[in-house]
Formats: structure tokens, sequence, C-alpha cells
């Protein structure tokens, strides 16, 4: 499988037996994912075989997979929130009336079906509850029962616990070793190695696309684990600068934004490169969107060069010598109907402008500057955005930011899913920002990214921050061990 | 980096097909029937062309955010009513000024989509939907369902679409001065660069500072303002404002810009080539009234049209992407 400009995935040879509960284990980006949707038939292969049951076979669509007895519980419930409880768990396979199949759909005997899974999962859900009126825990005990209700033979957790509570954890487990038991083979995706020992038999570790590891669970140690997630010696692949690191410039006191992040303080100072570590879910984002100006917080003060100050909208926080880098660079980076030239100025459009009238030789000028500076590679800056590779549009998005000379750069993730050539381009121009007193945040989900570039970071867990480390005590166990929230369990 | 594919070049193409299928048809009509190439028909469907392209503009720019303006015509209407009325009731009061009232009312009721929208937060088929109806009703209440016709209006005021300047009618000079207006203002503008911007990724150009409720209040405005100015320069033209005049002109307005290319899910379309969709939509009307007994199927084809239109810009748009995914691959 490839993604425009890398291989998600790299002659990966993967197998897995019935009646075993085999845990996928690896860092964000690793592969885990892009392995299971071309299991599920999300994504097609475009080199190597699928085999089940010693056949070949090439599923078209979610829908073939499913058929072929391959259910995927998935981490975000994809669910239909104004349907009943039997319509989600039936929805795309409903049973109906009649000897082939053909009649009026089934209602009756699909409430029925319902009823036995729900009792059989030992869940006091009605078959008849709109799912909108359930919790998220129930919720995803709706999504396991709906993966159960098709005759599986490979069942596929992502991350299945995350919104679950210890007890609930506990009932999973009982459903987990019946399945196991009925001889059905179990895909166990997590980031809480506790749970990897808990519950799997096997496991296999990705790193960058390609297998790094494998064995049997109870011949592992979680420090075994995480040296294979991480790998590499770390100070070769991230040649951070060296940078002067001046006075506090960023000061963030008590932050709170309810529902997603709580208390959360650091200095960041110029020079400094702060790494932002934690796992999907912690609340890095949500803590960078506020300190831009995109969401409100609901408590906490931000201090600025030592004066308070409280953004409602982003071009407030430019203003201020703000800059964000977003994590979606489709999403929410680049406008790719536009030239490259036209995306680099954008945040310019102001300056290069008067009474209204863009100077458009400026802007071209500033444009070949910034573009030229990061090595831009395109045909030409007049084309559009979209004829770039998603690392030189990922450039462009540097650019532009570059372009307003900030104070604070927040990079959210500047650096995935680009190749590892331009990757290391990234982190020379964040270095280079550094050594020019930049003061720069770095949201990593990528360890040794985080670990090589940063001067300290901070580990965030569900809303918390639960370590801040410096470049000397900061080692990948540590990180991990804070990300996962072993250390402080009870802080959250 | 072998095969480079400029989607500008693609546009342009777009243009150039469209010229190409004006073209065509022309020949097709001139053999049809000799008398469609006179010096006074092409004339017509210049004039005839000239109010939609005014309105395609600012229909345009609405489209180019993904959004639409569904209430052109009643603003047309209203405007122009109005505009009629004033010159009704005072003669003396030069046709210009009458004009530049039937503009600021088209602006006004253009800011109160704008204002509906952006600051409402009512999606914009809704709200031009609503006002669609509002403004029309508004034109009954001031015209008490009467019309105003040809001898009520003064001989200055409906010069001002009939007049000529350099031997060229002034219809067809207003729409050249709108639309190279546009072409600078989409080209040459900060704000065109953020009406752009906007359309192509709401949430990028926000995060840079691109003030979103500003565009989509301006976009309305625009609209509205070129709404009112052919609402005046319609019932000028025609001699007579009626209370039904422009009904159903926004699917029109909004078929121009499909056949010019603009893209209904925003951010990318040329203001050339919004003028083309108008011309070619104008050239065809013209043919269907010529050719007898095809008038009543006027509309049938214009709703095809948009239907086609659209179609093929859907499958442009997936072989650009493919096109695009296949050199990145690579």
């Amino acid at each position: 499988m490839y993604f425009p400009g890398i291989k998600a995935l790299d002659c990966v040879d993967f197998s897995i037996r019935p009646g075993e509960v085999h845990a996928l284990i690896g860092e964000n980006g690793a592969g885990k994912s892009t392995l299971v949707k071309i299991m599920t038939g999300v994504y097609r292969q475009t080199a190597g075989q699928v085999l089940l049951n010693g056949e070949e076979t090439h599923f078209r669509s979610a829908l073939d997979a499913q058929a072929a007895g391959i259910t995927a519980i998935h981490q975000e419930a994809s669910m239909f929130s104004e349907l009943t409880v039997t319509e989600n768990i039936f929805m795309g396979h409903h049973i109906k009336k009649g000897a082939a199949g053909k009649g009026p759909v089934d209602w009756k005997t699909m409430r029925q079906r319902t009823r036995e899974l729900l009792d059989d999962m030992e869940l006091d859900i009605s078959p008849d509850a709109p799912v909108k009126s359930l919790g998220v825990a129930q919720r995803h005990m709706v999504e396991i029962a709906k993966a159960l209700s098709i005759d599986a033979r490979i069942v596929i957790m992502d991350e299945p616990t995350s919104a679950l509570t210890l007890r609930e954890v506990e009932d999973l487990y009982k459903i987990i070793r019946r399945l196991r038991d009925e001889d059905k083979a179990i895909i166990f995706i997590s980031h809480k190695f506790e749970e990897i020992f808990d519950i799997c038999d096997t496991y296999t570790v990705f790193r960058d696309g390609q297998l790094v590891g494998e064995g049997l669970v109870p011949d592992a140690t979680i420090g075994g684990i995480i040296n294979l997630m991480v790998g590499r010696s770390l100070d070769q692949l991230f040649p951070k600068g060296e940078a002067d690191i001046g006075d506090a410039i960023f000061e963030v006191d008590k932050l709170s934004r309810r529902g997603y992040f709580k208390d959360v303080s650091f200095n960041l100072h110029k020079g400094e490169i702060l790494g932002f570590f934690g796992l999907i879910g912690a609340g890095r984002t949500e803590v960078m969107r506020v300190l831009f100006g995109i969401d409100s917080a609901s408590s906490g003060s931000v201090r600025l060069k030592g004066k308070t100050v409280s953004f409602t909208k982003p071009k407030d926080a430019m203003k201020a010598g703000l800059a964000y880098i977003p994590e979606d660079r489709h999403e929410q980076g680049t406008i790719l109907d536009m030239s490259i030239t036209d995306n680099i100025t954008l945040p310019k459009v102001d300056d290069l402008a008067r009474f209204g009238i863009l100077n458009r030789k400026a802007e071209r000028s500033l444009a070949e500057e910034f573009a030229s500076k990061i090595e831009i590679k395109s045909a030409g800056l007049s084309m559009d955005t979209s004829t770039l590779s998603g690392g030189n549009q990922q450039k462009v998005v540097l650019a532009k930011w570059l372009s307003t000379d900030p104070e604070v750069f927040i990079l959210d993730e500047p650096t995935k899913g680009i190749d590892v050539g331009t990757k290391a381009r990234v982190h020379k121009i964040i270095s280079d920002m550094a050594a020019k007193g930049k003061a720069i945040i770095l949201v990593s989900s990528e360890l040794p990214e985080v670990l090589g570039m940063s001067d300290r970071i901070v580990v965030m867990h569900e809303g918390f921050i639960t370590a801040v480390l410096s470049r000397d005590e900061a080692d990948p166990d540590k990180v991990m061990l804070a990300a996962t929230a072993q250390a402080g369990e009870e802080s959250a | 980096m072998k095969t480079i594919i400029n989607t500008k070049k693609i546009l342009e193409n777009r243009e150039a097909v469209l010229i190409g299928l004006i073209l065509f048809f022309m020949v097709v009509m001139t053999i049809a029937m000799p008398r469609f190439i006179k010096p006074s028909n092409l004339a017509n469907i210049l004039k005839d062309s000239s109010l939609l392209i005014m309105v395609a503009c600012g229909q345009f720019l609405v489209i180019l955010t993904g959004g639409i303006d569904l209430s052109v015509g009643s603003n047309i209407a209203f405007s122009g009513m109005a505009a009629s009325l004033i010159n009704m009731n005072n003669p003396e009061l030069s046709p210009w000024v009458t004009l530049l009232i039937g503009i600021a009312i088209g602006l006004s009721l253009g800011m109160i989509n704008g204002s509906l929208v952006a600051f409402g937060k009512v999606p914009a088929i809704i709200a031009t939907l609503g006002t669609m109806s509002v403004f029309r009703g508004f034109t009954f209440v001031i015209s008490k369902g009467q019309w105003v016709t040809a001898h009520e209006m003064t001989d200055s005021f409906m010069n001002l679409p009939h007049g000529n300047f350099l031997g060229v009618p002034n219809l067809i000079w207003f729409a050249v001065v709108v639309s190279a207006l546009f072409f600078y203002f989409m080209r040459y503008t900060r704000s065109g660069r953020e009406i752009y911007a906007i359309g192509g990724n709401r949430s990028a150009a926000v995060l840079v500072g691109v003030n979103e409720k500003k565009v989509e209040f301006l976009i309305f405005s625009v609209s509205g303002l070129v709404s009112g100015l052919a609402g005046v320069l319609w019932a000028a033209r025609y001699a007579a404002a009626v209370n039904e005049m422009a009904t159903g002109f926004e699917l029109q307005t909004v078929a121009a810009c499909v056949l010019g290319g603009v893209s209904v899910a925003g951010g990318s379309g040329t203001v050339a080539g919004v003028i083309l969709g108008a011309l070619f939509m104008g050239l065809l009307n013209n043919s269907m009234t010529m050719i007898r007994n095809m008038a009543f199927f006027q509309m049938l084809l214009q709703g095809l049209i948009v239907i086609t239109a659209m179609a093929f810009n859907v499958i442009m748009e997936r072989r650009r992407e493919t096109m695009l995914l296949n050199r990145r691959l690579a």
C-alpha cells in the first residue's frame, strides 16, 4: 500500500492463526492501521498477497472482507446514532424472511439475535434503544456486538479499551477469551502494555511500515518491545543544532478547556524546542488550538512576553507573533486549488495589499524567497498546489508560516505522512529556526522525533500533563510510561 | 516530474471548449436559418446576454465559496420595480440617480442575505430561498400588483440601456465594465484572493487569518449589487416593470457558472469562464425563440444544460485527481 510519496507498509509478512490473540504494536503511523485496512478490504495492497485459509483473496470492499468473516472494531465508533441498537448491529447484513433470504426484512429475528448477543456479553442494553441514548462505553460494546453478529473468523480490535472503564475492560477480556476458545483469531491493537500482557498470546511490532519484531508475549518484556518500537539511534537521525535558550517568551498557566484538557501549565523559552508527546486523544492538539485562538479556554491564562493575552481568533494570534501549522495538511493546511505563490503569501495579504490591491511583484518575490529557502520542488510557483507531492505540500505550509516571521511556532505533527528525506529537511528547518531564537512547540506522535528534536518534552495523557522531562533525563521508557500514564494513573 | 499537469491549462481548455461550442452552435444556426447571423440579431444576443453576464458574475463569487444565491431573480424584480416607480413619480430626476438608487437597493437586499449567512449562520441555500420569496413578495407590495409601463417611464430612463456610446449599446458597455471590474477584483485584490481561499479550503483560510464572516457578507452584498444594477437595466430595457420579471433567472446564472467551469464545491473557476458560459446561455435562448415552437422547450433545455455541465465538471475533476495521484505515485 502506498500513500502519495511514501510506502505505508513495506514487504510485511504477517500471519495469524485461529485461537490466538495477536497484539499489533507500533507508534502512530508505523503501519498497523494500513495493515488492518488491507485485511478489511478498505485499501488494496500494491504488492504481495493476502491468504485466507491458504487461499488467495482479493477484497474489493469492506463488504467483501466482512462476507469472508473478517470484521473490525474501530477506534472511533462508526454508528448511526438515530437508529436503534438492532438496526445498527444488522446494518449491511439484514436478516431476511423467506428461504433464499429474498423476502422482507425480518425484524423479529434480528431483535432476538440482538437480545442473545447482548445477553452473551452480559450487557444491560435494550435492542430497541436508540444508539444516541447510550453512553460512550455502551456504544463501544454495541460496536463489538456488531462485529460478533457476523460469524467472524478474524476479529480486529483497534484500541478497543480506549473508552472503557476498568470493569468494562474485564468484561471485554471475558469476551475475547471466549472468542479465542471458539477458535477465532483476534488481532488486538493497543498502546497499553498491561493490556497486551494481560490478554495477548503473540505480538508483532511495526516501525516505519516494516515488521521489526514478533514473538510470544510471555517471552517478551516491556523494555524489549519499546526498544523495537523506537529502534534506531536517535542522535544520528535528528541532528538538533545547538541553540541558546533564552528567556521565557510564552507562559501557559493552568489552561483548561472543559472536556478536553485540564490545568496545562508550561513555559516556552526563546530558542527552545518544546516537544509535546502523547497518544491519540491525549489533548495535545486541543491545547494548541486554544493557544492559537481557534477554540476558547474555560480557564487559565497565557502570557506572551510577560503580557497576558487571550486570542479570540487566529488572526489575533498571528498578529501577536504566533504561527500554527495544523496537524491535518489537507484539511487545514494548503488550499489545493490555489497556486503555490498564492498559498505562501496568503497570511501576508494584508501587508502585500495597498487599498486592497495586491502587489503581485512583491508577492512573487516573497514566495520565491521562501520557496527556495526551504527547497520546494515544483515546476514553477504559479502551479496549483495540488500538483505537488505530500512532502512538498507540507513545505508550502511551512513556507507560508515562515513568511510571517513568527516568534512562537506551533508545529502539530509537521512530518506526518512525508518521506524520510523531506522529513530530515523539515527537521533541519525547525532546528534552524530555534537557532535563530524562535520558540518552538513541536507536537508529535513519533517518539524518536520528539526525543531527537526537543530540548524538553511535555508528555500528556487524557488531557493532563503527566511528565515534563529535560533532554537529558528523557528516554523512550520514561516518555512512553508517562504517555500511557502508568506512572501517574491517579491523576487521570 | 515528467508530465506536469497544469490545472490552469485545464481551465483554459474549458474556456477554449466553450468558445468552440459557441462557434459551432453559431455555424449550425446560420445554416439552419440564415437570418440568425444578421448583425441586428447578434447585437440582440449580446444585449440579452449582458444582463446575465452581470448577475452571473455575482453568482460566481457566491458559488466560489460553496454557496448559492437563489434570490437574484427576486432582487432584480424588486430593484427594477422600485427604480421604475421612482422614475414614474419623479420624472425630473436624472436617470443616473435612479440607477444609483436601484443599485443601492440591490446592495441592501444582498446585505440582508449576507447578514443571514455570515452572522446568522443560516445555510446559503435556505437563507436565499427565503429571501427569494420575501423580495418577490415586497415587489408586489410596492407595486400594489400593478405594472409600470413604457409610457409611464421617461425616455431618458429607458435610454440607460438603449442609448449608444461609440456605436455600441450602453447595455453591452455595462456588461463589459462589470466584467472587467470582476476580472480585476478576483485577480488583483486581497478580497478576491480571500474569496478563492475560503472556497478552496475554509479551515485553512481561517487559520491564516482570513475573516470568514467578512468574506461571506461581501460576496452576497456584491451579488445583490449587480442584481440591483441588472434590475434597473432590465426594467428600462424591456420598457416595463413587471412583478414577475426575472422569475427563474437564478437558474440561468447558476447554469452560466457551472457551464463556465466553476466548481460547485467551491474554490475554482474564472470570470472569463463565467462570461463565456453566460454568452452560451444567451445564444441558446435566442436560438430557441427563433425556431418556431421551440420557445416552449427553453426551460427544459436550461435545466438539462445545468445537469449536463455539472456531470461534465465532475468527470473532469475525477480525471484530474486520478492524473495527479498517478503522477505522485510514479
